[in-house]
């Protein structure tokens, strides 16, 4: 069997551990646990191994208020209720108020898919300990049809997370682990690059020293992470700023141009100005 | 090979299971990685290391390994306490000094001498020319001068060098111990959610309907009940002023992530140790006091207490009447300290001082022991000790 390897995409830079992180997963069948700083592409991260080896791609956002039976099916007993009131033939058959969730979806694919669980730490402390046993034997049982639904390929499951709850032990064991650090300089021009293929050099290199500069500045309560960074970017280029706008001098007196798309948080702000203002004060 | 290498995991403080290590064997047994050692750091990292505060520790049982070095990694021996490099002076050298340290070898013997060094050096070392401490000319050590010098524990970013990756030790800010960011702080401080239905039934309970119109034989029988949400309820007593300024941005910090998380959440200013009077704003804190025995009235003991400060202060001031710095207090601070915990059992101190410190600072023993040991340091993972003594 040749084994299809993840190498990246046209569109996603991955790099050397990741990649190894995940083609671990690939062949083994088994979990991937993604963390690391918003907005460094970990949702996305799903989406291009989907786009990269050429697979489906099913997704399972977590909300607060997400129960882990509602990843593999769910009994709608309101509707049966229903049509029962209402004399409906179809109330006599329960396999018609099964609604399937992503997980059984994905069990049911005729290539090995990708499922996309994202944030799985927004969910209630139990939710990864439900989901132990369907994640290792890659089945589940329906108590109500009385039938085991097993993965016909072990889907390449694809789980994110941001650090809100610790995750138990028990589940930890059955995954691979990757943290995707924040990128270095080089990386991060690749990353540019890769996005914005056109854009002039000077400009790319005085928006990233703007960039990284401004996530030197201690105390910000959200520093500015790679896809605002391309946010930020974009908005350059469809404004038009040249790049001497950027340079070093001026930023130091100057807030940097639109960024709004950088820093969120009004108090960053504030306190971004703050800093600019003693800055002033000292170069006269 | 690798099980010795699994067992050195182990002592290093990385409890790996052996469900994760079977699961590296399969990873290499299936050619995932090729024969070089970066795709088996890499893939021996993502199979059993789950944490990434814990990267740090492996990349250091790593680096031992592939060197062949038995060194046992016991409660952080070979990392250098910060204590050691604390910097007390800077200091300018001269010429001379200049060109004898110029005469030691290169990067991959400097980091080799360091390691024989740590092993032979116990104690805290500052100036001199061999020993690792601050200000010296050793190669080793902060602030000091050397231009091939190794920087240990000194602020600010180290130079790139071409070292391998789990050389570079890139994941140490990870490490849990170290200080805390607002995130971190938030997340913490999640752990003492408590979910609690309270207040009026305005949301559809779905179960209980179907199951209530189940048996009323099919009609419709509605169910509703309250919205869930956090029912913890904080008070928090902030140190401020005299010695805490070191510690202002922590504070801050801890501050506007508590803030957002509970939303019961009461806090008071104090100096040093708490008295008859608390104040809300540090600006009047002389004109506008709140009596402590209102406080203690008005706040059911179902608050969780959280005292922030760093105790360091003149004995005097917890177990003497008229010991407080800033005025006249009729009765000492201990017995203040005795009534607010009498009032709140839940109660904990968060200390910014580093743990190590505390013993040699009679006033943090004392306060240590008014709180019965429930005192905690500010950090990620004190933060997390405390949370739990709270629950």
């Amino acid at each position: 069997m040749t084994v299809q390897r993840f190498t990246g995409t046209d569109r996603y830079v991955v790099t050397e551990d990741l990649m190894t992180a995940v083609n671990a997963a690939v062949i083994l069948g088994r979990p991937i646990l993604i963390k690391g700083e918003p907005g460094t592409g970990k949702t996305q991260l799903a989406e291009e191994i989907a786009r990269g080896l050429k697979r489906p791609l099913l997704q399972w956002h977590i909300k607060s208020t997400t129960k882990a039976q509602q990843g593999l099916y769910e009994y709608d007993a309101v509707a049966r209720l229903r049509d029962s009131q209402l004399g409906d033939e179809r109330v006599h058959d329960i396999a018609n108020y099964i609604v399937k969730g992503p997980m059984w979806e994905a069990f049911e694919q005729e290539v090995q898919p990708v499922l996309l669980i994202d944030e799985i730490d927004k969910a209630d402390i139990e939710f990864p300990n439900d989901l132990l046993r369907e994640l290792d034997r890659m089945e589940f049982y329906v108590y109500e049809t009385h039938q085991t639904v097993a993965a016909k390929h072990r889907p390449i499951i694809v789980i994110t997370s941001n650090n809100e709850k610790e995750l138990p032990d028990a589940f930890l064991r059955r995954c691979f682990f990757h943290y995707i650090r924040f990128p270095d300089a080089d990386t991060m021009r690749e990353i540019v690059d890769v996005h914005y293929p056109g854009l002039k050099k000077e400009l790319l290199n005085e928006a990233l020293h703007a960039f990284y500069d401004l996530r030197e500045v201690p105390g910000l309560k959200k520093k500015p992470s790679t896809s605002e960074l391309l946010d930020w970017l974009k908005l350059l280029l469809a404004e038009d700023v040249p790049p001497e706008a950027l340079s070093s001098d001026d930023r130091r007196k100057t807030l940097p141009p639109l960024h709004g798309a950088l820093l969120k948080n009004e108090q960053d702000v504030h306190l971004f100005e703050r800093l600019i203002f003693l800055n002033q004060r000292d170069g006269r | 090979m690798l099980i010795g290498f699994y067992f050195m995991l182990r002592e290093g403080g990385i409890k790996a299971s052996i469900t994760e290590f079977m699961t590296l064997l399969e990873v290499m047994q299936k050619r995932i990685a090729g024969y070089s050692v970066e795709e088996f750091y890499y893939l021996a990292r993502a199979c059993l290391v789950k944490d990434e505060a814990l990267f740090d520790r492996f990349d250091r049982v790593f680096s031992a390994h592939c060197r062949g070095v038995q060194q046992l990694f016991g409660d952080g021996a070979a990392e250098i306490p910060a204590e050691w490099l604390r910097r007390h002076f800077e200091r300018l050298m001269s010429e001379e000094d200049k060109a004898l340290v110029e005469s030691l070898g290169g990067w991959e013997r400097l980091m080799e001498t360091l390691r024989q060094r740590l092993e032979e050096q116990k104690e805290r070392h500052e100036g001199g020319s061999k020993w690792i401490g601050t200000a010296g000319t050793s190669p080793f050590g902060a602030y000091g001068f050397n231009p091939e010098g190794v920087r240990i524990g000194q602020e600010g970013s180290r130079h790139r060098r071409a070292v391998k990756v789990w050389d570079r030790r890139e994941f140490r800010n990870l490490d849990d111990s170290v200080e805390l960011g607002t995130r971190n702080l938030k997340i913490a401080l999640r752990r003492l959610r408590r979910f609690a239905r309270e207040g009026a039934a305005d949301e559809l309970d779905l179960h209980g309907t179907i199951e209530s119109t189940a048996r009323n034989a099919g009609l419709l029988d509605i169910r509703m009940v309250p919205e869930r949400h956090n029912a913890v309820k904080v008070l928090l007593f902030l140190d401020a002023g005299g010695s805490m300024d070191d510690h202002v941005k922590v504070c801050e910090e801890l501050f506007s992530a508590a803030s957002s998380e509970f939303k019961h959440l009461e806090y008071f200013y104090f100096h040093n140790c708490v008295y008859e009077g608390v104040w809300k704003d540090n600006r009047r804190r002389h004109t506008d006091r709140t009596q402590l025995m209102d406080v203690l009235h008005k706040y059911p003991a179902d608050y969780k207490l959280i005292l922030v400060g760093d105790a360091t202060m003149s004995p005097y001031e917890i177990h003497y009447p008229g010991g407080s710095v800033e005025h006249w207090n009729e009765e000492a601070g201990a017995t203040w300290m005795k009534r607010l915990l009498d009032t709140y059992p839940k109660a904990i101190w968060l200390n910014p001082e580093p743990r190590g410190r505390w013993e040699y600072t009679p006033s943090i023993r004392m306060m240590s022991e008014l709180m019965e040991s429930r005192m905690f340091p500010l950090t990620v993972s004190g933060l997390e000790e405390g949370m739990r003594a709270l629950t």
